[in-house]
């Protein structure tokens, strides 16, 4: 999968000296309309776009994903409509690599083999599973890895050596690190010197593999973790479209600007 | 096809991926969590076969939950009704007043094996947050339990006693405000926690080594039962029906334990869910109204769901019961055709509780009352020589305000 959009965006972004910067962004919040116009306004500054699939009952993450989840699954979002959003968005950026992410039983429900099918038909880049870890994930993983798709595996500062090794020799184009014991939009309780530690002992496993850090990045900690591959922003992003709604402002011109900010800071 | 082994407890029978039947149960949990998991299976692993823990749990059940709990004859009832005996293993005898004791108890001991200091868990009729708070103060651990808003104000009684205890309620406003919301609550909190808090599951729910623990513990009543029966009838009668109410499922599956190696001709296991009320939509029951698999709180069993996914809301007059999930046992035990399950409405459990409570020095909570209603509706129509044991699980102080204003009584 050398030649995947997702290896070119950090090919890309090595050549600048920067991370990629990765968003999340729920799909459908707070309307399909909605979210497809911040998808295509942020992406200007995000090298890779994540976009969530909501689901009602999502272990791992904090408040502010919750919100946007519950909002858009409120305004009738389906997963047919996530499918639309990201094949909408890709007519647009094709060379933007997507990722899908969300919790299994949505995949489940939809059958394997026809959300991958979907997922190849709609162009999108790569799919992350927050509850099919690893060993688990392996035959999902490897459906995806035939059609084109990378599935991207997470690693935790729980993951042991061993664990670690097998995840990295099976992963694809990009690992995600989740920087602490944390749901999504904790605040970033570890010093980032810490994390970057950690991280460099992951990436001292391969170095060839993009590994990406996520999990309490805002404009404030954003820069002291610059040194990784590439950096998730999500929660920040989401609060800005509750804010954003809350004062009846443009969610598109708040989130964008957010996003470019971010941008700034690692340049 | 599906099938179910002899002489291996129920919650041994999973594959290495932690699957009854192949498709029931699992780990679907986050990265972050599969450490623990793992530490945590290890540790139980070890424990269960530690003469010593063994000692000190059987220690702890006699001295401190008070068992056997006892088995008794429903005479009055059963005379009233006609036909099959009605018997009643009464587990409300147990300390705190109900059996989520059993796995609170067990998990308190894990934790203190283990070394952490916190404890925390979900709760839904608030059973299992107050067992779980007095194990807590039994054994110098600092609790917190994660609630549903809903289920706050609904059980009153079961939250002062978590508070008197020393515990932390934590109210949840996401989702519904019930328990299907605390479990994830509780399970995000332990995401966060992990390195220095234990976490107990409430039922037999959750990863796989949650069903696993509370299974084990719970398995106590079972293990009584099967004393009580011989020595009440000199040998195990021929005609048994052991009827448990069915939310999570940790009650039944420590009620049938011991006897789901016999011919279902011989012991028959029935299952009764909540019906919800009798003309809503919505419900609790999973198994016996055909809910598909999904995935829920990290295990693959029969889930109130919709086509896409999403998690339905559920209703029923017992919080204990309100889930939408149910163990992966239970649902390996219906696919197995083990077990039967069927549910009872809001109004047949009031009846019940009504009716059980006219003839019978007995006070079963909203949760046994669905069990009750279905041994009354089929009593009358079994021979005589017909046992039907009713596990009654939970004391109804805890439903005082809902019993004052459905029935107009306090007790």
């Amino acid at each position: 999968m050398n030649s995947s959009l997702i290896s070119q965006a950090f090919k890309n972004t090595k050549k600048e000296k920067r991370p990629a910067l990765l968003t999340y962004t729920v799909a459908g919040d707070n309307s399909k309309k909605k979210s497809l116009e911040i998808l295509k306004s942020i992406s200007n500054y995000a090298d890779i776009c994540e976009l969530g699939f909501p689901h009602n009952t999502p272990i791992a993450d904090g408040g502010q994903i919750q919100t946007s989840a519950y909002r858009a699954i409120k305004n009738g979002i389906k997963i047919n409509d996530v499918f639309s959003i990201a094949s909408q968005f890709k007519k647009s950026k094709k060379n933007k690599p997507i990722i899908l992410m969300g919790y299994y039983n949505m995949i489940y429900q939809y059958n394997e083999n026809k959300f991958i099918d979907k997922c190849k038909k709609s162009k999108i880049d790569g799919l992350i599973v927050v509850d099919l870890p690893y060993p688990e994930n392996k035959p999902f993983a490897l459906k995806c890895k035939k059609k084109g798709i990378n599935f991207v595996q997470l690693v935790s500062p729980t993951t042991s050596k061993e664990r670690l090794k097998q995840i990295i020799k099976d992963s694809h184009d990009m690992v995600y690190y989740i920087s602490m014991l944390s749901t999504t939009g904790g605040k970033l309780k570890v010093a980032p010197k810490k994390i970057l530690e950690r991280y460099n002992k992951i990436k001292s496993l391969d170095k060839n593999k993009n590994i990406v850090i996520g999990f309490g990045i805002t404009e404030k900690t954003i820069k002291s973790l610059k040194k990784a591959d590439g950096l998730v922003v999500g929660s920040a992003i989401c609060k800005e479209i509750t804010n954003s709604i809350n004062k009846r402002q443009n969610a598109v011109t708040n989130v964008t600007n957010i996003v470019r900010k971010l941008r700034n800071k690692i340049k | 096809m599906m099938k179910l082994k002899k002489n291996i407890p129920l919650i041994d029978q999973h594959d290495k991926f932690g699957f009854w039947g192949g498709k029931f149960g699992g780990s679907f949990i986050p990265e972050t969590l599969k450490k623990p998991v793992e530490d945590l299976t290890k540790e139980f692993q070890k424990l269960r076969k530690n003469k010593k823990f063994l000692k000190q749990r059987d220690h702890y059940f006699k001295n401190y939950i008070g068992s056997p709990t006892s088995f008794v004859k429903l005479e009055n009832l059963s005379n009233h009704l006609g036909g099959a005996q009605i018997w009643a293993k009464v587990v409300s005898e147990a300390n705190g007043g109900a059996h989520k004791i059993y796995n609170a108890t067990v998990h308190a001991l894990i934790c203190k094996a283990m070394g952490k200091k916190y404890i925390v868990g979900d709760t839904g009729a608030g059973y299992a947050g107050k067992m779980l708070s007095m194990a807590a103060k039994k054994f110098g651990l600092k609790c917190k339990i994660f609630m549903g808003a809903k289920d706050i104000k609904r059980q009153k009684p079961n939250c002062d006693a978590m508070r008197k205890n020393g515990a932390e309620i934590v109210p949840v406003y996401s989702g519904s405000q019930t328990l299907v919301d605390a479990v994830s609550e509780c399970m995000r909190y332990w995401v966060s926690n992990c390195d220095n808090t234990h976490m107990c599951v409430g039922s037999t729910v959750g990863p796989n080594i949650f069903v696993k623990i509370c299974g084990w513990s719970t398995a106590q009543i079972s293990r009584e039962l099967k004393v009580q029966l011989k020595k009440e009838f000199k040998k195990i009668p021929k005609k048994i029906k052991l009827i448990n109410c069915v939310g999570g499922g940790s009650s039944a599956y420590g009620f049938w334990s011991e006897f789901i190696d016999y011919d279902k001709k011989q012991i028959e296991l029935v299952g009764v869910e909540a019906g919800g009320p009798k003309n809503s939509k919505l419900h609790a029951a999973p198994l016996s109204r055909n809910a598909k698999i999904g995935i829920l709180h990290g295990a693959a069993s029969y889930v109130c769901q919709n086509n896409e996914g999403q998690i339905q809301e559920t209703e029923s007059i017992s919080a204990g019961l309100d889930y939408p999930g149910v163990s992966p046992i239970h649902c390996f035990l219906k696919d197995t055709k083990r077990a039967r399950y069927t549910y009872a409405t809001d109004e047949d459990a009031l009846d019940a509780h009504q009716m059980v409570t006219k003839f019978e020095n007995l006070n079963p909570s909203l949760e046994p009352s669905h069990a009750f209603a279905e041994a009354i509706k089929i009593a009358p129509k079994l021979s005589k020589d017909t046992i039907i044991i009713v596990n009654s699980c939970g004391d109804a102080k805890k439903d005082r305000d809902i019993l004052k204003e459905r029935l107009g009584k306090k007790r």
